[in-house]
C-alpha cells in the first residue's frame, strides 16, 4: 500500500461524489483566491504609492497647517504669507521655496463643469514640485505682479474640460470668474491619494484679490495653505526641517514645550508612514482572507466526517481484510489533502486571474509575488492536514466488527 | 487448527451486563467444514467475530495454529486477518465503483503483495469461483450470486487457514444459494480448506460435516453429520405440502 495507491483510492472516492467534492473544494478555492488576490492588490497599492512618492523627489519638504495625523488636543496654527517670507530669508540659500493657497472651486468651460482644487502659486511652484509645462507657459512673476487672470491646468483637467481641443487662449470660469488658459502641465500620474494631473493653477496674487475671499485672511494678514521647499542638497533635508521649525516657533512665539501646530515633513518621512500604513492594510486584508480559508477548512472537516460515517461499512471491510489502522488514517488524510491541494492550486489560479483583471482595469497594478502564492498554497495544505486529522482518526479508530454491522 | 477454551464475551448495556458468550470451548481441525447454528442473539455472530479476529474475548483463550490470539494488538490482529482469515458476509461487502479484480486484489495490497503477482493471484482466485471472465465488471454489473462469488474469491486470495462465512446465502434465492454452498463444499473437499459456516438455518447447516449448536452464549450441541446434503438437493419442506413449512424452523427460505 504505497502513496500512489492511496492517492488513487482518494481520487476514486472524491470522483464518486463530484458535486460534494467540488463544493467542499470551493471553500478552499475561494479562501486561497482571496488571500492571493487581496495580498496582490495590497502589495500593488503599496509599491504604486511608494514609487510615486519617491518620484516626487526625496528632497521635497512640505510645511502645512493641516497635519496628516493630528494628535488629539493638538492646536493648529495659522500659516501666514509673512512666515513664507521669513522662511525664504532663513533657508533660501539651501532650498527653493514656494508658497501656495488652495481652495476647492467649480471650474466651467461652456457646458463642461467640475470641482477642482484651485491653487494660487508663484512662478517657482513648477520647479519646486517638479512640474513641466507641455504646452504654452507657466505662471510668471509678471502674472503675479499684474494680478493677471490666467490659469495653468493639469493634463487631466485639460482632457476633462476641453476633450482634446487645444485649451490655450480659451477662457474658463472659476467660481464664475473668467481666467485665460496659458499653459498645460505634462502628466505626472497619481500620488496615491489624489491625482497630480487634475489641478488648476492661478497666480497667488490674483487669488488673494479676486478668488479666495475672506478665508485667505486672518486678522487682516494673508494666510497660506502651505509652503513647499525643495532642498538643493538631499543631505540638508533634516537640517532645513529643523531650521523651518525653529523659525516657525520664533515667529509664532511658541516655546519648545508648545505644540508646533504645523506639519513640517519630508517626502521620505511621508514615504515610511505610507508604507507602514499600506503594509498594515495588506496584512489586514490577508488576515480577513485567511478567515475564509479557515471556513473552507471547517467545510473539509465537516464533509470528511460525513464521508467517514457513510463509508463506515467500507472501513470495516477494509479492516476485516487486513488494513491496519495507519493505512485507514493515511487513506482519509490523502483524501482531504487532495481536496485542499487541488483547491489550493485552483484558488491560486483564480487569485492570479483576479489580480490580473484588477491590473487590467487600471485601478491598481496588483502584484502577485512568489511568497504570496507559497503562503496561500502551503496554508491550504496545512488546513487540509489539520482539518483532516480528526475525521481520519475517527475512521482509523473504528472497531471493525462494529463498523461492519453499521447500518 | 483452532482451539478455543472457556471463551467469554461480556458487553455492558448501561448498568446491566450481557453475556454474549458464556464459556465456549471447542476445537476445529484443519480441513473441517463446520456449521455454527443458533437463533439470532445466541452469540454465534460474536463467536464468529472472535474466531475471525475482528473482536477480542473478555476472558478465555483462543489459539490458531498454536498462536495465542487473545492478547494481540489491533495491528497484529489486522495482520492475522490479512494472512490467515478469509471473510464472506451476507451483504457481500464489495467496494462499489471498483472492478471484481480490484476487489479481489484488496487483501493482497494490505498484505504487501506487489503489482504483477497481485493481479495474477487475484485472477486465479476468480478462476476458482468461476468468474475469470467477469474480472473487469463492477459490482453493479454483476448478479447477487456473482457478487458473492467475487467476495469468496476475495476471501480466498491470501490462501487463509480459515474461511469464515456469515450467512453467505441470506440475500440470495434458493438456486443461487445452492451454487454458493457448492463452492464452499468443493473448496473444502478438493482443496482441504477449513470452513466455518455461520447460519441460523439447520437445513443449510446439514450441508457441512459437523454442526455446533449455540444458544444463550453456550454450546448446546456438537455433532458429526454422517451424510451431508449435497448442494442443490431440495429442502424437505419444499417437497412436503406448504402447510408444513414452518416446521423447518427456517426463518428464511433458501
Amino acid at each position: 500500500m504505497n502513496f500512489f495507491e492511496n492517492f488513487r483510492i482518494a481520487l476514486r472516492a472524491l470522483t464518486a461524489n463530484k458535486l460534494r467534492s467540488g463544493l467542499t473544494m470551493l471553500g478552499i478555492i475561494i479562501g486561497v483566491a482571496a488571500v492571493v488576490a487581496l495580498m496582490a492588490v495590497g502589495k500593488g497599492a503599496t509599491s504604486g504609492i511608494t514609487s510615486q512618492v519617491e518620484g516626487l523627489g526625496t528632497n521635497v519638504i512640505t510645511v502645512s497647517t493641516a497635519r496628516f495625523f493630528r494628535e488629539a488636543g493638538s492646536t493648529t496654527q495659522t500659516l501666514f504669507y509673512a512666515d513664507y517670507e521669513t522662511i525664504e530669508e532663513e533657508v533660501g540659500s539651501l532650498a527653493k521655496t514656494t508658497p501656495y493657497f488652495q481652495i476647492q472651486a467649480s471650474v466651467v468651460n461652456g457646458d463642461r463643469q467640475a470641482d477642482y482644487s484651485v491653487t494660487g502659486v508663484t512662478s517657482n511652484f513648477a520647479s519646486v514640485n517638479a512640474y513641466t509645462v507641455s504646452r504654452g507657459r507657466f505662471i510668471t512673476q509678471q502674472d503675479n505682479l499684474g494680478e493677471a487672470r490666467v490659469a495653468v491646468i493639469g493634463s487631466q483637467t485639460s482632457q476633462d474640460l476641453f476633450a482634446g481641443l487645444n485649451p490655450l487662449g480659451r477662457d474658463i470660469q472659476i467660481n464664475g470668474i473668467s481666467f485665460s488658459v496659458v499653459g498645460v502641465l505634462a502628466s505626472k500620474g497619481t500620488s496615491g491619494f489624489s491625482s497630480q494631473d487634475d489641478v488648476v493653477l492661478i497666480p497667488l496674487e490674483t487669488g488673494y484679490s479676486r478668488l479666495f475671499g475672506g478665508r485667505a485672511f486672518s486678522g487682516g494678514r494673508r494666510t497660506l495653505s502651505g509652503i513647499t521647499l525643495s532642498a538643493l542638497d538631499a543631505e540638508q533635508v533634516d537640517s532645513i526641517i529643523a531650521k523651518v521649525e525653529y523659525t516657525l516657533r520664533r515667529e509664532h512665539s511658541l516655546t519648545l514645550r508648545d505644540d508646533l501646530g504645523f506639519s513640517v515633513t519630508s517626502q521620505s518621512q511621508m514615504l515610511s508612514t505610507l508604507s507602514s500604513i499600506t503594509g498594515t492594510l495588506t496584512a489586514l486584508l490577508g488576515a480577513i482572507a485567511a478567515i475564509s480559508l479557515l471556513v473552507g477548512g471547517i467545510g473539509i472537516m465537516n464533509i470528511t466526517l460525513v464521508s467517514v460515517r457513510e463509508r463506515t461499512r467500507e472501513i470495516g471491510l477494509r479492516k476485516a481484510v487486513g488494513a491496519r489502522r495507519n493505512i485507514i488514517l493515511a487513506q482519509f488524510l490523502v483524501e482531504t489533502l487532495t481536496l485542499s491541494i487541488l483547491g489550493g492550486l485552483l484558488g491560486t489560479l483564480l487569485g492570479v486571474t483576479i489580480a490580473w483583471v484588477v491590473s487590467l482595469s487600471g485601478l491598481i497594478a496588483a502584484t502577485v509575488t512568489v511568497d504570496t502564492v507559497l503562503l496561500a498554497f502551503s496554508s491550504a495544505a496545512l488546513v487540509g492536514l489539520f482539518f483532516g486529522i480528526y475525521p481520519a482518526y475517527q475512521a482509523a479508530g473504528l472497531r471493525p466488527i462494529e463498523a461492519l454491522r453499521y447500518e | 487448527m483452532i482451539e478455543v477454551e472457556n471463551l467469554k464475551k461480556i458487553y455492558r448495556l448501561g448498568d446491566s451486563k450481557v453475556r454474549a458468550l458464556d464459556g465456549v470451548s471447542l476445537q476445529i481441525q484443519d480441513g473441517e467444514m463446520v456449521a455454527i447454528v443458533g437463533p439470532s442473539g445466541s452469540g454465534k455472530s460474536t463467536l464468529m467475530a472472535i474466531l475471525g479476529c475482528l473482536d477480542t474475548p473478555t476472558k478465555g483463550t483462543y489459539r490458531m495454529d498454536g498462536q495465542a490470539m487473545e492478547k494481540l494488538s489491533d495491528n497484529q490482529l489486522a495482520m492475522i486477518r490479512s494472512r490467515k482469515i478469509g471473510f464472506v458476509f451476507q451483504q457481500f461487502n464489495l467496494l462499489p465503483r471498483t472492478s471484481a479484480l480490484e476487489n479481489v486484489m484488496l487483501p493482497l495490497s494490505y498484505n504487501g503483495v506487489k503489482g504483477k503477482t497481485r493481479q495474477e493471484k487475484a485472477q486465479s482466485a476468480l478462476e476458482i469461483v468461476g468468474l475469470s471472465d467477469r474480472s473487469r465488471h463492477h459490482p453493479n454489473q454483476l448478479s447477487g450470486g456473482e457478487q458473492q462469488r467475487v467476495a469468496i474469491a476475495r476471501a480466498l486470495v491470501n490462501e487463509p487457514s480459515l474461511l469464515l462465512a456469515d450467512e453467505p446465502t441470506g440475500n440470495l434465492d434458493t438456486h443461487t444459494g445452492a451454487d454458493i454452498i457448492r463452492i464452499f463444499q468443493n473448496l473444502n473437499r478438493e482443496r482441504g480448506q477449513t470452513v466455518v459456516y455461520v447460519t441460523h438455518d439447520s437445513f443449510i447447516a446439514r450441508h457441512t460435516n459437523r454442526i455446533i449448536k449455540i444458544e444463550d452464549g453456550k454450546i448446546v450441541g456438537d455433532e458429526k453429520v454422517e451424510n451431508p446434503i449435497e448442494a442443490g438437493m431440495p429442502r424437505l419442506d419444499d417437497v412436503l405440502a406448504p402447510a408444513h413449512r414452518d416446521e423447518g424452523k427456517a426463518g428464511q427460505v433458501l
